[in-house]
């Protein structure tokens, strides 16, 4: 089975454009599933279905989201191939910037926008930097010359990877992601695989659930700021 | 490469220190190699801002020889750009074969809807029978390489939009310069004060280069947009849709474009716009329905639209100065 990660921050266009990529695929009549992680609440899994395209959702809720993907992910693949798809999509929204899904030896696509600033692909750590395809969005609302700016940026921050322009509403550009998922690295089971980094990592009081603010509550790995 | 120091390296790629800022590293001493910076960062460090020496060796690799790939390429030359017709909305086929040369403006009208930014779209994305209009787009008569579409060195289509606006929060003068350095520009300060002036002669209402980008007027928008794509873009085709309502100078605009040897397409419902190109393509549902050349009695009424135009833009001056009509005739 084949199988790829996309991350990426909130509202930067992943369910979009990787909609209009299988679009491009429809005729070759892939059987594709998606896996969803979110915190509280999506509505990705409906538009999933809308266009015919089975999806599964895994709510993080109180749980770091991150260590809820990779508690998660080898049993979802496992899942995959027992019920025979030929390609599955991990979708997930990278939220605290440190934080990123990426396996290796497993395609990994980054999906972020024109509109979220310059110091953006400096600010995203190793979702964008440690990704192998990047994917810029919303390309159509902004000047030319920010685009240029923005692509460079995005550049500096991972010149390795493959930078790709993809129009989230017309799906422009699509095709060349839909080409990075129909060839993703095929897996067999993810047991012992590797995070390409590791996640961000926390085990204090209020990881089990303090709600009270002050020194005292403050137990196990916590790191205070140097203020003066 | 491998054996300068930092130091040594800043004086040849001053582009290095983007590097260490994308990556949030702190350069304090600058006399060892970037190899023995690196291995000598905390592991703590790294792993805290989730890095490995590794990685971020490699890294640095790709980066240097990206950063001079765009530091050598150059203007590619474009010297013809042909569109092989495809279908139409119902699925008609299009007859047309068209060639635009370097220094035309080709204009496309057609009512809304009729395909006019589909086949702007078309060329955009050099298609190649990959669009919903099955349309093929050569460049100098040939294909152009498929690795084009993802190359920062060769952008060969700048776009100008009614949908487009800027977004940065920077002064405009701040923007000019990062377009600048993005486009590695020996010399910015005289480009950025051309770019700047420029965009003051087409915009109706001039502005500071002090101005926030973000506060900048729709026409002040535009006027800065047609600047800085004729002046700094290196894109030699150049794709404008519908941008008549922005209030610039647009005769001014399309010389200014074609004076830099540029191909120009502009979509538009304008009629002066419509007219002071060479050819113009209609669109009707999806199609390219013809090409009607520019004949010498249309540039005699051209001649009348610009004088009409002066007139209007005189009474709108007027009026919002706040001066009276009374005295014309
Ligand atoms: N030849 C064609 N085949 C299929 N769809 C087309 C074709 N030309 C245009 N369209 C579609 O028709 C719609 C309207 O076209 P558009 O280019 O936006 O019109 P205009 O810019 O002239 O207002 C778009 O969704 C476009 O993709
Ligand atoms: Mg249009």
């Amino acid at each position: 089975m084949r199988f790829l990660t996309v991350s990426g921050p909130p509202s930067s266009g992943k369910t979009s454009v990787i909609l209009k990529a299988l679009e491009v695929l429809k005729p070759k009549a892939l059987k594709v599933g998606v896996m969803k992680f979110d915190c509280l609440a999506t509505n990705d899994d409906r538009l999933y279905a809308a266009h015919g395209i089975d999806s599964k959702v895994g709510l993080s809720g109180s749980l770091c989201p991150d260590h809820y993907f990779v508690s998660n992910i080898d049993d979802c693949v496992d899942w995959g191939i027992r019920h025979g798809y030929d390609v599955l999509i991990s979708e997930s929204a990278g939220l605290c910037n440190r934080c990123s899904p990426h396996i290796k030896n497993c395609t990994a696509v980054c999906v972020i926008d024109n509109l979220m600033g310059i110091d953006t692909p400096k600010k995203i750590g190793p979702m964008l930097k440690m990704a192998d395809v990047i994917v810029i969005t919303k390309g159509d609302i902004v000047s030319q010359a920010e685009r240029e700016i923005f692509a460079l940026k995005v550049r500096q921050a991972n010149p390795l990877a493959t930078i790709l322009h993809v129009n989230g509403m017309t799906g422009q550009g699509a095709g060349q992601l839909a080409a990075i998922i129909e060839h993703a690295t095929a897996v067999e089971s993810l047991r012992g695989a590797m995070l390409r980094v590791s996640m961000p990592s926390a085990l204090c009081s209020y990881c089990l659930g303090e709600t009270q603010i002050g020194k005292e509550k403050q137990k196990g790995n916590v790191r205070k700021m140097i203020l003066d | 490469m491998k054996k300068l120091t930092i130091a040594e390296l800043r004086a040849t790629y001053p582009y290095v220190d983007d590097f260490f800022d994308v990556n949030g590293l702190v350069v304090e001493n600058d006399s060892q190699t970037v190899a023995e910076y690196i291995y000598n960062l905390p592991y703590l460090f790294l792993e805290n801002m989730g890095l490995e020496h590794e990685s971020l060796i490699k890294h640095f690799r790709a980066f240097m020889s990206s950063m001079q790939g765009l530091d050598k390429s150059q203007v590619f030359a474009v010297d013809s750009l042909t569109i092989i017709g495809g279908t139409d909305k119902s699925g008609q086929r299009e007859q047309t074969e068209v060639t635009i040369e370097r220094g035309e403006i080709i204009c496309i009208v057609g009512p809304t809807g009729s395909g006019k930014s589909r086949l702007l779209a078309d060329i955009e994305w050099m298609a190649q029978n990959d669009t919903p209009t099955g349309r093929r787009i050569l460049i100098n008569n040939v294909v152009p390489p498929e690795s084009w579409r993802f190359s920062l060195n060769h952008q060969l289509v700048a776009q100008l939009s009614q949908n487009m606006n800027f977004v940065m929060d920077v002064s405009v003068k701040d923007f000019v310069r990062l377009h600048a350095y993005s486009r590695m520009v020996r010399k910015p300060e005289k480009k950025i004060d051309d770019v700047i002036s420029c965009a003051n002669e087409l915009a109706g209402e001039t502005f500071d280069p002090s101005t926030p980008l973000t506060s900048l007027s729709g026409g002040q928008s535009r006027a800065l947009m047609v600047a800085d794509t004729a002046l700094l873009s290196a894109s030699p085709i150049v794709l404008i849709d519908e941008i008549e309502n922005a209030g610039i100078n647009r005769i001014k605009a399309m010389r200014l474009l074609v004076d830099q040897n540029k191909i120009v397409l502009i979509a538009t419902h304008d009629p002066l716009l419509a007219l002071s190109g060479n050819k113009r393509i209609v669109v009707k549902n999806g199609g390219i329905n013809q090409v009607i050349k520019t004949s010498k009695v249309e540039k005699m009424h051209l001649e009348k639209i610009i004088g009409l135009d002066k007139v209007l833009t005189e009474y709108r001056e007027r009026i919002r100065n706040g001066e009276t009509l009374q005295h014309i005739l």
